[in-house]
Formats: structure tokens, sequence, C-alpha cells
């Protein structure tokens, strides 16, 4: 899940130079419900940050102010330096590619392609020329004549990318453009996208509520809740270091096996795990566990105690499996190789260690109610 | 399905064609075998009354002034309604049910009470204005208004109008680029309804411009009539098959262009 490209904050490509955005303290509000609380975040030349969040955590809005599709209440968007708050969207030089098919369906993909050229009243040989360029680009040379109903959903995706970055927008915006595709094409435009967005070195606001997509695609992740910015670093960071216990379970499966907080570190059913916050007031909390720092073994049969237990389920996966135990109280999630969860079939008595990686508690009651 | 209900079905299908057929063709019919009797009894078929048509220097000059109205209306009825739909669907949602309301509201109003009520404004613009036939427009934008909101709201519908206007503005379009180049396009046949009930409805249209005494095609053949019957006939036939002619051309010129654009991909 975390094998992200390994690509450095801010990598700036053969393409030429990206341009730095910066959203400050932008506000959002639709009758009085208020979408954005303040967002500030800045992207740097070339850099690709994902803004992940559930439905109505307001990732959607901050791109739209991005791109001039909506205006802030208060806050600036200023893009390589030029405040554009207040710049139309046909004046901002953005590049968008939209969730849901926005291709033009009167126009073959080259003539939407080139369509953004002609509002900036290229010529028509140099139209063609780019346009061309761009469909080679995304792959699709061979395309360039067809409408969008005779396009796959994948392909018509790679025409609209063509099309905002045929412009040579300053930002490039994608607002969740692969929901809509089935897994395989997402996986694979996905990729495509993250090579074409290094290719140009464009630097590219990428808006989704997938965690693995975020991850997988980005130099740096935000989670966003209730209109704020909830953590925002590299992948690696989002994954294993949560700062809260939001981001710990909407980034990737956690267990949550109620413990004490003792001294800087939490027991949890007997095993001392040290505290991502270690300054944590002593008292009963939640630790949020992943599955991978599970692990199991076969011993069990005789033994008693807290982390025995026997295995009800395993999902298979792949290369990995989530072996589901039964301690009794609660149950946990396991993630294990395939090979080794092989030897752990429902029915077995296993015993559960939990490995000393640092964990993060949930102690709000809500949270707590809910373990 | 069973041979004998397949049978079933068409021998029903034939006989509503049919029935249905008989229901349009016969009145038509009729009228043309009676626009071309002869005077008196057992006298031979004719078609004085078809010829003066276009001998018959009113009648021309109405025609025309009517198919100029149904120009001039359809392309006012877009002007004004094609803007404002689209930009109440993409800015001003919450105003939809009233725009639709008030776009209905002609439907409700006998066309009498419409000219009683027009009728002041009518003549203070024929005296401080221009006295034309072609004033009678604007009454007759409003009278399409219900039909042509209903065409160009289910082609508004057809498309993401959101989506499209998004993209375009973000590829530099103006409103006029996203209106004209990007919309309009992509909702051709719904316009093309719209055109064609406007020109239907102003070339069969009576009442406002009998009252407020022009002469359009209709009050021109109900005069005829009173005089001359049989040439009024041929011209209500004329101008009946002149609406279904133009009917099938723009529909088939919708079809072909649509099939070109399939061929050409």
């Amino acid at each position: 899940m975390v094998d992200s490209p390994s690509v450095a904050v801010g990598t700036v490509s053969r393409g030429r130079a990206g341009i730095e955005v910066r959203l400050e303290d932008l506000r959002r509000s639709y009758v009085g419900v208020s979408a954005l609380n303040g967002l500030s975040l800045t992207l740097a030349p070339g850099e690709l940050v994902a803004l992940l969040g559930p439905s109505g955590c307001g990732k959607t809005t901050a791109m739209r102010l991005v791109a001039g599709l909506e205006v802030a209440d208060s806050g600036r968007v200023v893009i390589g330096g030029k405040d554009v708050t207040n710049v139309p969207a046909s004046k901002r030089d953005v590049g968008m590619v939209f969730q849901a098919y926005s291709l033009f369906p009167h126009m073959t993909a080259w003539q939407n392609v080139a369509f953004g050229l002609q509002m900036r009243k290229v010529s028509a040989i140099q139209r063609r020329q780019r346009a061309g360029e761009m469909l080679e680009l995304v792959g699709l040379s061979g395309f360039a004549d067809r409408f969008a109903h005779q396009l796959s959903g994948g392909q018509q995706q790679r025409v609209a990318l063509a099309r905002a970055l045929a412009i040579q927008p300053k930002v490039l915006l994608l607002d969740e453009p692969l929901s809509a595709l089935d897994a395989k094409v997402r996986a694979r435009l996905r990729d495509e996208i993250r090579r074409v967005q290094l290719d140009v070195g464009i630097t590219t606001l990428f808006v989704t509520h997938d965690q693995e997509e975020a991850l997988a695609i980005a130099d740096r992740v935000g989670v966003m809740r209730a209109g704020h910015l909830e953590q925002l670093g590299p992948p690696t960071t989002i994954y294993s270091r949560p700062a809260t216990p939001f981001v710990a379970e909407f980034v990737g499966l956690s267990n949550r096996l109620p413990g004490v907080v003792r001294r800087g570190s939490v027991e949890v059913r007997g095993a001392l795990l040290p505290l991502v916050q270690p300054d944590a007031a002593d008292g009963p909390a939640v630790a949020l566990i992943r599955p991978e720092a599970v692990t199991i073994a076969s011993d069990g049969q005789a033994a008693t105690g807290l982390l025995v237990g026997t295995v009800i389920a395993t999902a298979f996966l792949g290369a990995t499996s989530r072996v589901t135990v039964d301690l009794g109280d609660v149950t946990v999630l396991a993630q294990l190789a395939t090979s080794e969860a092989t030897a752990y079939p429902a029915g077995t008595r296993v015993r559960v260690a939990l490995r000393p990686d640092p964990v993060l508690i949930a102690r709000d009651e809500a949270t707590v109610e809910r373990a | 399905m069973t041979r004998a209900r397949r049978l079933r079905l068409r021998v029903f299908r034939v006989i509503v064609l049919v029935l249905g057929g008989a229901f349009f063709l016969i009145p038509i019919g009729a009228m043309f075998e009676f626009s071309t009797r002869g005077n008196g009894v057992g006298a031979p078929r004719t078609l004085v009354a078809w010829t003066t048509i276009v001998t018959y220097p009113d009648l021309l000059g109405a025609i025309r002034d009517s198919l100029g109205l149904a120009a001039i209306t359809s392309v006012a009825m877009l002007v004004l309604l094609l803007p404002t739909m689209i930009w109440v669907r993409l800015r001003l949602p919450r105003l939809k049910r009233i725009i639709e309301f008030i776009c209905l509201l002609p439907l409700t109003i006998p066309a009498i009470v419409l000219v009683v009520g027009l009728s002041p404004v009518y003549r203070w613009m024929a005296i401080n204005l221009v006295d034309t036939i072609f004033l009678l427009s604007f009454a007759y934008v409003i009278l399409v208004l219900p039909y042509a909101y209903r065409a160009l709201d289910a082609g508004l519908s057809g498309i993401d109008v959101k989506t499209l206007s998004e993209a375009a503005r973000s590829l530099g379009a103006g409103w006029g680029t996203v209106m004209f180049r990007i919309i309009a396009p992509n909702m051709s046949g719904a316009l093309l309804n719209a055109c064609l009930l406007s020109v239907a409805l102003v070339l069969g249209e009576f009442t406002f411009a009998n009252l407020l005494s022009y002469l359009n095609l209709q009050v021109e053949i109900f005069q005829l009539g009173l005089a001359n019957a049989g040439t009024s006939i041929a011209v209500s036939v004329a101008s009946l098959l002149f609406a279904f002619l133009l009917l099938m051309v723009l529909s088939f010129a919708g079809a072909a262009r649509r099939a070109r654009r399939m061929r050409r991909a």
C-alpha cells in the first residue's frame, strides 16, 4: 500500500520548472455551512500534492477555489507569486481534469485538446501540431479523430488530461479523475498521470477520497477533515506516523484495542507499546494498531492469556492475507504474507503478538464508545 | 414471444397506423377535393383555386410576413431563452422553478385576455415606433415560451452543462463561447425542436393578428375564405403541407448530421 514512487518533495524533472502555488487561509461557506475553515497550503514548484478526505471535507471546494470556479469568502490564492484570487477561471491558466467525463461531445479528441489553444488564438497549424504532441504524450496518437462516445472511460480521461496540459497551464488540478473508472484501469491511469506530471514538471493538486491512490501518486498528502488540514506530509509519514486518530483511521485499516496509558506508553492486553504522542495523559484510551503490526504464532494451543484467540476468517489479498482473530471480547486483524497465513486456517488457536511500533491513541468519547 | 402474439401485435399496429393516418389524411384529402371542384354542378375538376394563390397579391405578402414572423420569433425566443436557462442552471438554480412558472404561464392565459392586455402596448408602439406586422413577434415570443421552454429544458437535461462549461472556462473560454460553441452544439436537437414548435405555432396563429388588426397568413386565409372558398381551402392545404415539409426537412437534416458525424469518426 505504501509503495509510492520515492520522489523527493518539489521534484522538478526534465520539463520546464513548475510554479509555486499558495493557498492562504481560504474560507468558504455555503448557506451557513462552512466547507473550508482557513485552509493554508503551499505547493512547491513541480510538486504533486494530494488532498485526501471523506466526502464533504472541503477538498473539492479547495480545488475549485484554485481553479476560480468558486469565490472564496476570504483568503488568497497565489499562483507563481501573483495573487489570482479575483481573476476569473478563464484567465487563470490552470488545467483541470474533472471527475465526470468532461470532453466536449461534439468535438473529436484532437479538437478537444486544441480547444484551449484556439481560445488563446494559437494558429491552426501550431494547434494541430501541439494537440498531436499532447495526444502522443498520453499515448492516444491513433485516436485523434474519435469522438468521446467512441473512447473508453480511461481514454476519455487521458484525452481530458492532454486537453488540460495543452494550454501549458501553471497548475494542474485533478478532481478525482479516476473515480469513475474500474479498478484495473484506475491503477494504470494513476501511474500514467504521475509519469506525465513528472515529465511536464507541473505543480499539481490532486483531489481524491481514495487513500491508496493518494499515497501512491503524491509527493505529499494532505488529509482533510471538516474544512481543515488534519495532517500534511509525505505518504510514508502519513501512513506510519499519523498525527491524529482520524488520519490513522482514514488512511489504512486500524485495529482499535482498549488499553491504559501509563508514563508515555500504552498497555494493551498485557503488551506495552510506545506512544506516538509520549506526553499523553495517563488513563484509559483506545490504541490504534495497524494490521501489519500484528503477528501470529501457532503455539497458542495450550497457552492462555489476553492475546490468545481463534482464527475466524482469512481474506486473501494476493501477496498478503488478512487474518481475523477472535480474542474473546474483541477481534483483531493481522496482515501476513499469504504463505504464512495458510498455516492458520479458521478455527486454529493462535497467540497474537503486537509489534512494539509507536501507536496512536484515541480518547474522544465517540471513538472510545465505538471501541 | 409466440408467433400468434407477434402477429396480433402487427395487426394491432397496422390498425392504429391506418386509423391515425385516416384521421389526418381524410380531412386534408377532402380539403384538396373541395379546392379542385369546378364552379357549378357537373363542372370538370380545375386547379384555378390553386393558381389563384400565386396571382393573388395580398396572399403572397401574407405568406412572406408569416414566414418572417416565424423566423424572427424563433431567433428572438432562442436569444431570450437559451442564455437565461443556461445561466439559471449554472448560477441560480433556485430560480429554476420561478422561470419555469413564468414560461408556462402563457398556456394558462387565454389568447383573448393576452390581446386585451397587450393592445394598449401595441397601439403605443404603432404610434410612437413603427407600425409593422413584425411587431407581432413580441407577442409571439410570449406565446411560444411554454413549448420552447419544455423543448430546451429537455435538451439541457441531456448534457452535463455544469461540467462542460467549467471545462471550457478553465480552458480560457468566456461565457459567450461556452454558450454558443460548447452548450448549443450539444443540444442541437432540442434547439431544432424549439424552433420547429415556434414556427408551427406562428404559421398557424390567428387570434393575435386578427384582434390586433394585422394581416398574417391565417387572417388572410380567413378573409379569402369569405370571398373565395376554393382558394382559401387551397391555401390551407398548402400551408399544412408546407408545415409538414418543413418539419420533415428539419428532422431529416438533424438525422443526417448525426449520421455524418458517426461516419466521419
